[in-house]
């Protein structure tokens, strides 16, 4: 059992930027280098699953950024906690390691997020477009460089 | 036998024992979606979800339009969960806006919410039992769920897609004659429930179907990150409305079904003892509703008093006000999650100061039901596959958005 302050103080003594964003929301940033290794220690503090695995794309920063949403059921004390562990890549590099090995439910997630922002990740066993057709092969949806065609509103004055 | 069959004029096909097999694509239970099975006799050794037949680039579209817009693109992706499709996203927007929910619009989304619970269930159920070749499930279910459907076209104006909260309130005010029809609603279904066990649970042929059929054990389903009725069929007492309350569920008292077998009459069971719940919460909702507005004081503010006097006082409905038609929220970003009826459902919506979110992400209960649902078909029954599929009541329309 690990309430929130437990691993708040934890968090922070291995000198990672962590911080509360609002009640039941923990935000925790790291270096893609030392995300498997945090993921490791919030694992073994009972985050035992992966709710959502996000991709962002900012384009003035040509970055990436790649948001895990941890939280719990087998902890009673962190069920209604969502930590969000953040990590980001360069445009030149987008490969981040893989939570798979940590986490078997980030499979889905990780698999949206190459096929709709072509960020590779590296250690998963299935790297392959899932919801896509093939003919999105090499397109990344989710980028802001990819615009779609809107209609605009027609409004006929003359009536 | 080769003597017999030539001299008869008969020919004879060898079939392989190892052999692929596609489920679908052509709408193999609840929505298109093709399933790649490989057989080995009866067993399935690999089996591959083929998703994204019905994709509909909510997430994409998110980023184009603006925040009142997309209350109906989102409900879109689960029609029949609709009422939690909408709640989770307004609850998003209202962290973003910061905006307060009068107490009667709270138990409002409570009551529309387990409405479409029930309904939801039943639907599943219906379809449970059409898979296992149960015909008179099917047509029970969409019959009784017909029942609650219409208390929510009296409640919101529609039978799917309601769009009925709006960031700080909902649209209609529950009438007594709403309450009446709720009442003789669950008398009804209370009475049909009982019925539902009877042929449905204990009929034989179903248990044989169903027990021991698709074990999910508890530690599985903690790591393939499963959820709603599904995760609690395993054993695990998980439940957003408890663990993490919102809308009235915090002053409601109701109890969660715990299974711990993990098969599908397991699931099953959890869905039948959680509508008895939510009949439970609708029955305190109509009791205990207090009075008051159902729009928050910073928007009610707004209507032009003609309006209001037409709408509000004539037929107890929310005209929505201009600040709706564009408005910018601050920069920043917000998470929400609400059970929905197949799942804990997640919204993660950040916000860049314009009118249009920069970036929106839905994660639906059947799209983390899409690891579990492969993992526990490799090694059962090829016969068992439907089985599986109809006790997780799988939606692909939800799950690929």
């Amino acid at each position: 059992m690990t309430s929130l302050n437990d691993l708040i103080k934890e968090i922070q003594a291995s000198k990672i930027q962590a911080k509360m964003e609002s009640q039941n929301r923990l935000s925790i940033t790291v270096e893609k280098e030392k995300l498997r290794e945090i993921a490791t220690m919030l694992k073994s503090k009972g985050l035992d699953h992966v709710v959502s695995v996000t991709g962002m794309d900012y384009m003035e920063e040509s970055k990436f950024e790649v948001v895990y949403h941890l939280s719990s059921y087998s902890d009673k004390d962190l069920t209604s906690v969502i930590v969000a562990l953040r990590t980001s890549t360069k445009y030149e590099d987008p490969r981040i390691p893989s939570l798979y090995p940590i986490y078997e439910s980030a499979w889905t997630g990780e698999r949206e997020t190459y096929e709709t922002l072509g960020i590779f990740f590296e250690g998963h066993p299935d790297m392959r477009r899932m919801f896509l057709p093939e003919d999105f092969e090499g397109v990344y949806p989710l980028r802001k460089s990819f615009k779609i065609k809107l209609e605009g509103v027609f409004v006929d004055k003359s009536v | 036998m080769d003597k017999i069959l030539s001299s008869s004029g008969m020919e004879i096909d060898i079939v392989p024992v190892e052999g692929e097999l596609n489920v679908g694509p052509q709408h193999p239970g609840s929505g298109h979606m093709r399933i790649y099975v490989k057989l080995n006799g009866d067993i399935i050794e690999d089996a591959e979800l083929d998703v994204g037949y019905v994709h509909r680039a909510v997430e994409k579209l998110s980023e184009n339009r603006n925040y009142m817009h997309l209350i109906p693109l989102v409900e879109r992706p689960a029609i029949l969960d609709s009422i939690h499709m909408n709640l989770g996203y307004v609850m998003a927007v209202e962290k973003i806006i910061a905006t307060d929910v009068p107490e009667r619009a709270e138990y409002l989304r409570s009551f529309a919410a387990e409405v479409n619970r029930i309904a939801s269930h039943l639907y599943g159920l219906g379809i449970l039992g059409i898979f296992l070749g149960h015909s008179t499930a099917f047509m029970w279910g969409f019959g009784d769920r017909e029942v609650w459907v219409t208390i929510l076209e009296a409640l919101t104006g529609a039978r799917v897609t309601n769009s009925y909260i709006i960031p700080g309130g909902v649209r209609r005010d529950l009438t007594p004659a709403i309450m009446e029809m709720t009442k003789k609603a669950i008398d009804y279904t209370r009475r049909k429930l009982e019925d539902w066990r009877k042929i449905f649970f204990y009929n034989p042929t179903i248990r044989a179907r169903l027990e021991n059929v698709g074990v999910m054990t508890k530690e599985k389903a903690i790591e393939w990150g499963a959820v709603g009725p599904n995760l609690r069929a395993s054993g695990v007492p998980f439940d957003v409305r408890k663990d993490e309350p919102y809308a009235a569920y915090s002053s409601l008292d109701f109890e969660i079904p715990v299974y711990k077998e993990g098969d599908g009459l397991a699931r099953g069971l959890v869905r039948l003892d959680e509508m008895e719940q939510s009949m439970r919460i609708l029955e305190q909702i109509m009791k205990d509703l207090p009075e008051g507005n159902i729009l928050s004081d910073r928007f009610f503010k707004q209507i032009p008093p003609i309006r209001l006097k037409k709408y509000w006082e004539g037929q107890r409905r929310i005209v929505l006000p201009g600040y709706y038609a564009s408005f910018r929220p601050p920069k920043g970003e917000a998470s929400s999650r609400v059970e929905a009826s197949r799942g804990e459902l997640f919204y993660y919506l950040v916000s860049d100061g314009s009118p249009k979110p920069f970036r929106l992400r839905v994660i639906t209960p059947s799209y983390r039901m899409i690891y579990a649902f492969e993992q526990l078909l490799k090694g059962s029954r090829f016969a068992d596959l439907v089985s599986i599929y109809g006790s997780f009541d799988y939606f692909p329309p939800e799950a690929d958005r």
